[in-house]
């Protein structure tokens, strides 16, 4: 059968369409659980822009905690449950650099990024690397042990009172940012905008270097990429320190947005597990947009008077619906245990 | 030249090579034949690194190579097709083509070096941004024979190109294998079970039997041997 070019396109068009689709769906679902709500109770029950937007912010710290949870999980089929507690030590070492060592912030956030790559890389080398062979649930309890072992030392060096930070990009009296007619607060805008770049640092890396495709390479077929000549116990190192660094932004600019304290990534590694499965546990761009999602509907649920108490069941409900339709998440597509 | 000299291997308490002898040397087409189970995907295995030989020696141009790991016995000249081809299918053609040039640094000859498997194989050439997983079983031989090319081997292992391929297929790859082992003199070491089909192209065979060599021949004596043929290799 012959297929020309013009007709290949269109199949490429709709397949976009469909994906596009696939994307905004939790959207659509909470639109009518939220007419349900409204329709029940009679109450008023708006989306509101500025909510959309502040859930943008919020969920940039989701879909970058979520990001790093799913580099790990395409890899070596693992969930990191330490993740979160692993980006909250970065983000004392973040508040000791700016503190005790007087640190500008943004040098205090580059070098929290080296420690993260250092202290992510040691992690899979020490703790991980040696029980690889291991069943997948000795390995998951280990993670959990990593999340008490983590949180103690936190705790052990810099005490449980919380500590707050303040971000630069959001002084005390700056104004708040106005984006489309809604104001939102610069602490969410400048959450966004670092979480951004180094996703987009963490998807050039992937897609236009050598190490990333080799990286890709190891995690889709670990025996093949040997024979390639790809050490894959490296790649796999390399994979938790990215992980790592991605997992510390997200703390960073989490602490000024809610205080730091070392129990404070616990509640955010609920909602990055949840984007993470929303998206689609190995694809990494469904993470971010499942953080994304996550964040705009919690805020505009919270953001009416009426259900603000009910957010996190409202968010959890769209993703169960949306889940229902799609097992693998919005961009997933492992159905198959690797065996 | 690869020399294999009295190996063993295990699998756990599973002994699937016991004693294995194999010569290949340069510029040579050799092939390993026998049943399911008779130990040829593991003579591969250990030349490869995947798996090491619990005793014996194999050495490759005078180097002892049976306890290097796999990604450095790929640095030093040889590259294997693994059974059942193991493409990266979420990755597109180029990029397959790419990660077989990994140990590489040589830019321009990378670039040069796909044209070229592109003109052995011209199906991948036309598609070369197409996602692996989606292309045919033939066609994803092809890329896997084309992606070990790319680190320009001295030595080729294939590991059954002819698993679920349609005999015009087979007899294509083998026609393109011979073209390209006297070209760019490639030594070869091919397993198969198609035994008509590797013996057409194969200088000297092998016949493993549940875990050892059962005999060991020139290909063209083996393919006139009537006993040899019913006995060993069912046709």
């Amino acid at each position: 059968m012959v297929r020309t070019r013009g007709s290949l396109s269109s199949d490429q068009l709709l397949r976009w369409l469909i994906q596009a689709l696939t994307i905004v769906s939790p959207l659509i679902v909470l639109y009518f659980v939220l007419a349900v709500i409204k329709w029940v109770f009679n109450g008023d029950v708006t989306f509101d822009r500025q909510y959309i937007v502040q859930g943008i912010g919020q969920g940039s710290v989701y879909g970058a905690l979520a990001l790093a949870l799913v580099l790990i999980y395409r890899s070596t089929d693992v969930i990191n449950f330490a993740q979160g507690e692993m980006a909250m030590f970065c983000t004392f070492v973040s508040w000791a650099l700016i503190t005790q060592a007087h640190w500008d912030w943004y040098a205090a956030l580059v070098g929290t990024l080296v420690f993260a790559a250092f202290f992510g890389a040691i992690i899979q080398r020490v703790v991980i690397a040696p029980i690889e062979n291991a069943p997948l649930l000795t390995i998951v309890i280990v993670t959990l042990g990593l999340f008490q072992v983590v949180n103690s030392f936190a705790i052990f060096i810099w005490q449980a009172q919380p500590k707050s930070i303040f971000a630069p990009y959001a002084k005390v009296g700056t104004k708040a940012f106005t984006i489309f007619g809604a104001s939102v607060g610069r602490t969410y805008v400048g959450a966004l905008a670092i979480t951004l770049i180094v996703m987009g640092l963490v998807f050039v890396f992937f897609n236009y270097t050598k190490l990333g495709l080799a990286s890709r390479a190891a995690a889709q077929n670990p025996v093949a990429s040997r024979l390639c000549g790809v050490s894959v116990g490296v790649m796999l190192t390399i994979g938790w320190a990215l992980a790592a660094m991605v997992g510390a932004t997200a703390g960073v600019v989490a602490a000024p947005i809610q205080g730091l304290d070392p129990a404070f990534m616990q509640g955010l590694l609920l909602y990055a597990f949840a984007a993470a499965v929303l998206g689609g546990l190995d694809s990494p761009v469904g993470a971010v947009l499942g953080g994304f999602l996550i964040g705009i509907i919690q805020n505009v649920v919270g953001g009416a008077a009426l259900l603000k108490d009910i957010k996190d069941p409202v968010a959890f409900i769209v993703i169960i619906v949306v889940l229902f339709v799609r097992p693998t998440g919005l961009l997933g597509r492992k159905t198959v245990k690797k065996v | 030249m690869l020399r294999v000299t009295d190996i063993r291997t295990q699998y756990g308490p599973v002994v699937a090579l016991d004693g294995v002898s194999v010569f290949v040397p340069d510029g040579q087409i050799i092939t390993v034949l026998g049943a399911n189970g008779a130990g040829k995907s593991t003579l591969l295995r250990s030349i490869s690194g995947l798996i090491h030989p619990s005793s014996g020696m194999i050495e490759y141009d005078n180097r002892r190579i049976d306890q290097a790991k796999a990604e450095q016995i790929v640095k030093l000249g040889i590259s294997q097709v693994p059974e059942g081809r193991q493409i990266f299918t979420q990755l597109n053609v180029l990029e397959n083509l790419k990660l077989g040039a990994y140990t590489r640094r040589d830019r321009d000859g990378v670039r040069r070096d796909i044209d070229r498997v592109c003109q052995y194989f011209p199906v991948l050439g036309q598609r070369r941004s197409q996602v692996a997983g989606t292309l045919s079983g033939g066609e994803q031989q092809m890329l896997a024979i084309a992606r070990a090319l790319m680190a320009r081997p001295k030595l080729l292992l294939l590991d059954e190109p002819s698993l679920g391929l349609a005999p015009l297929i087979v007899r294509e790859i083998f026609q393109i294998i011979q073209a390209i082992s006297r070209e760019g003199k490639l030594t070869v070491m091919v397993v198969e079970q198609d035994a008509q089909a590797a013996l057409s192209i194969a200088d000297y065979a092998y016949v493993l039997e549940t875990g050892h060599v059962a005999l060991a021949d020139e290909a063209a004596r083996l393919q006139q041997n009537d006993d040899v043929r019913r006995s060993y290799l069912g046709y």
